[in-house]
């Protein structure tokens, strides 16, 4: 019974993870957006939906106390413009200075909900935050299942959703962006819009997982939304294999449960008072598994796109234009 | 051509029109107050040294470089000022000297992507009105197959793009920017680094796309073709326009010959 309930809490977890990898993949996988601040936009659901639906706390702004579901629609679109945001302020920006640029607004992102306590209760995070089935708290197990349900009903709609839009000409496009931006732009399709638009959709979907585990857990802190949090989920997303849906969610599944199986394992072999740096050897196993699955499936488990180089494709100065001047 | 013909096409708007088109790259000029029209239904080519300015040229007209002075017009229409990705929806289609196919997608949806107006483009509409996208998306694809059928590489519709030759490359741009249904279409280097085979093909599909009503303007060195293909030709050198007539004149041209023999360039 225990096994069942934890089975419950850790596939809750993994599947929150793979909702924000599928916005991830969207974004890289798909358009090829190089996007290194996943962190920060799903502290922005976590925290919008924790001040929509939270009590009403002298402390800080808000709660408004509204219904969860609010809070999660809300999430989303706070997310969705924060993202569209970033997309629109780096239109001109590629690869590694995107990667930077991106880096730094998740910094940004966590450092205001370490320091703006009015807003977002500083470092003592914010608590509190209503639980769906929260009556069910007594009955663990049961309260475990019914978070599973709900988080693994929303996975399955994203994941249609963006099935079908990856299918879609509107999926196609962003494919092509991809590829090669000026030839798409050749055939009529406008680079900027599309590209703020994989932004917007993706930091919804990150930001709307974010608000699902704030709801799940009932507390929030900064230290939720470090950078190493991007980091895994970028690990996820090329275990799995960018370009892949069902690889994102997979590799999400993968990468967690080799996280928590490792982090069970060194509290097991590790006395106490080695735990704190026994707790880096989790790290490590991600960095192994990661350059075995590299080495064996460079592609990652269900990316079927070859390997190609992406990085300063945008740099590369188009050969027609060097040649006539 | 007649000279009935060609009277009743000098009555008829350009379909493309460049007035004193200038573009400076720092110091450079690299292109230096060129005017010229494109006549409905033309095949005119576009031909001069290494360096002379007509890839910047094409880069102007299709609007990937804005000029630094000068006006584009098309069919009539300013479009200065217009974003390259909005003059495939007036008109102008344009290939690449080095061919851009898509190398991960295959030659069909290389081709259905240049689609215009495809409502499945627009991110909502997939779920609000997906009949309708499915029916555009099956109209397309029969339309895409014939294309690639018109440049005879069908049989490798559902193949990547990356797999295809450097020639092949090049039909599959000219089938691509067929599918956006363009009144001028701009081809830049057809014939470079293509077999005589395929060299074939190509002159071949350029004139049946002609014979629909689609005007061409292209660059190529290869003075054969332009002299098999072309009703007119424009001579460019450093930037500048150098002369323009019938590809025979210009063939005979002294100084034609000196630029392209290294004076003047």
């Amino acid at each position: 019974m225990d096994l069942l309930g934890y089975g419950a809490f850790f596939l809750t977890t993994a599947l929150i993870f793979s909702l924000v990898t599928l916005g991830l993949n969207l974004q890289w996988g798909l358009t090829g957006l190089f996007n290194v601040g996943v962190a920060g936009f799903v502290a922005i659901g976590a925290y919008t939906s924790a001040l929509l639906t939270t009590p009403d706390d002298a402390a800080r702004l808000g709660g408004f106390g509204l219904p969860i579901l609010v809070g999660w629609l809300g999430a989303m679109l706070v997310g969705g413009v924060a993202a569209a945001i970033t997309g629109i302020a780096t239109l001109r920006l590629r690869s590694d200075y995107l990667a930077i640029t991106t880096f730094g607004v998740a910094v940004v992102v966590q450092l205001v909900a370490l320091n703006a306590q009015k807003l977002t209760g500083g470092p003592f995070g914010i608590g509190f935050i209503p639980r769906p089935f929260g009556g069910l708290a007594e009955t663990p197990l049961l309260f475990n299942l019914s978070n599973l349900a709900i988080v693994f009903v929303m996975t399955l709609i994203v994941y249609l959703a963006l099935e079908h839009l990856s299918r879609s000409p509107w999926g196609r496009v962003l494919n092509a962006l991809r590829e090669d931006e000026r030839a798409a732009i050749s055939l009529g399709k406008s680079a900027r819009f599309y590209r703020v638009q994989a932004f917007g959709v993706g930091g919804a979907i990150m930001a709307l997982a974010g608000a699902l585990q704030a709801h799940f857990t009932g507390f929030i802190a900064p230290d939720n939304y470090l950078p190493a949090l991007t980091f895994q989920v970028w690990v996820m997303l090329i275990v799995g294999g960018a370009g892949s849906n069902i690889g994102a969610v997979i590799g999400s599944i993968l990468v967690w449960a080799i996280w928590a199986g490792s982090g069970a394992l060194t509290s097991v072999l590790f006395s106490p008072e080695q735990q704190a740096r026994a707790a880096s050897l989790q790290i490590v196993a991600i960095g192994v598994m990661l350059c075995v699955i590299l080495l064996v499936r460079p592609n990652g488990l269900f990316g079927d796109r070859p390997r190609r180089a992406r990085f300063g494709k945008g740099a590369k100065a188009a050969p027609d234009e060097s040649a006539a001047r | 051509m007649s000279d009935t013909t060609e009277r009743q096409e000098e009555i008829r708007t350009p379909v493309l029109t460049a007035r004193n088109v200038l573009r400076r790259f720092g110091g450079l000029v690299a292109v230096n107050n060129v005017s010229f029209d494109v006549r409905p239904g033309e095949i005119l080519g576009l031909i001069g040294p290494n360096g002379a300015g007509k890839t910047t040229m094409f880069d102007l007209l299709a609007g990937s470089i804005l000029p630094t002075s000068g006006e584009i017009l098309l069919n009539g229409v300013s479009v200065s000022g217009e974003a390259a990705h909005r003059r495939i929806r007036r008109g102008l289609g344009r290939t690449f000297q080095i061919p851009r196919p898509l190398p991960n997608l295959t030659l069909i949806e290389n081709v259905m992507l240049a689609a215009q107006g495809q409502a499945g483009e627009k991110l909502l509409a997939n779920f609000l009105t997906p009949r309708r996208v499915a029916a555009e998306e099956r109209a397309a694809e029969i339309r895409a197959v014939e294309l690639l059928e018109l440049v005879t590489i069908a049989h490798l519709a559902h193949e990547p793009a990356r797999v295809l030759s450097g020639g092949q490359r090049k039909l599959l741009e000219l089938a691509r920017v067929m599918m956006a249904d363009p009144a001028i279409i701009l081809l830049d280097e057809p014939a470079a680094g293509v077999n005589a085979t395929l060299l074939e093909i190509i002159i071949d599909r350029i004139r049946d796309i002609n014979a629909r009503g689609i005007t061409f303007l292209l660059i190529e060195h290869n003075i054969d073709m332009v002299t098999r293909l072309c009703h007119r030709v424009l001579v460019m050198a450093s930037g500048q326009l150098l002369r323009e007539g019938t590809p025979d004149e210009v063939a005979r041209d002294p100084r034609v010959i000196e630029a392209y023999l290294g004076g003047t360039a």
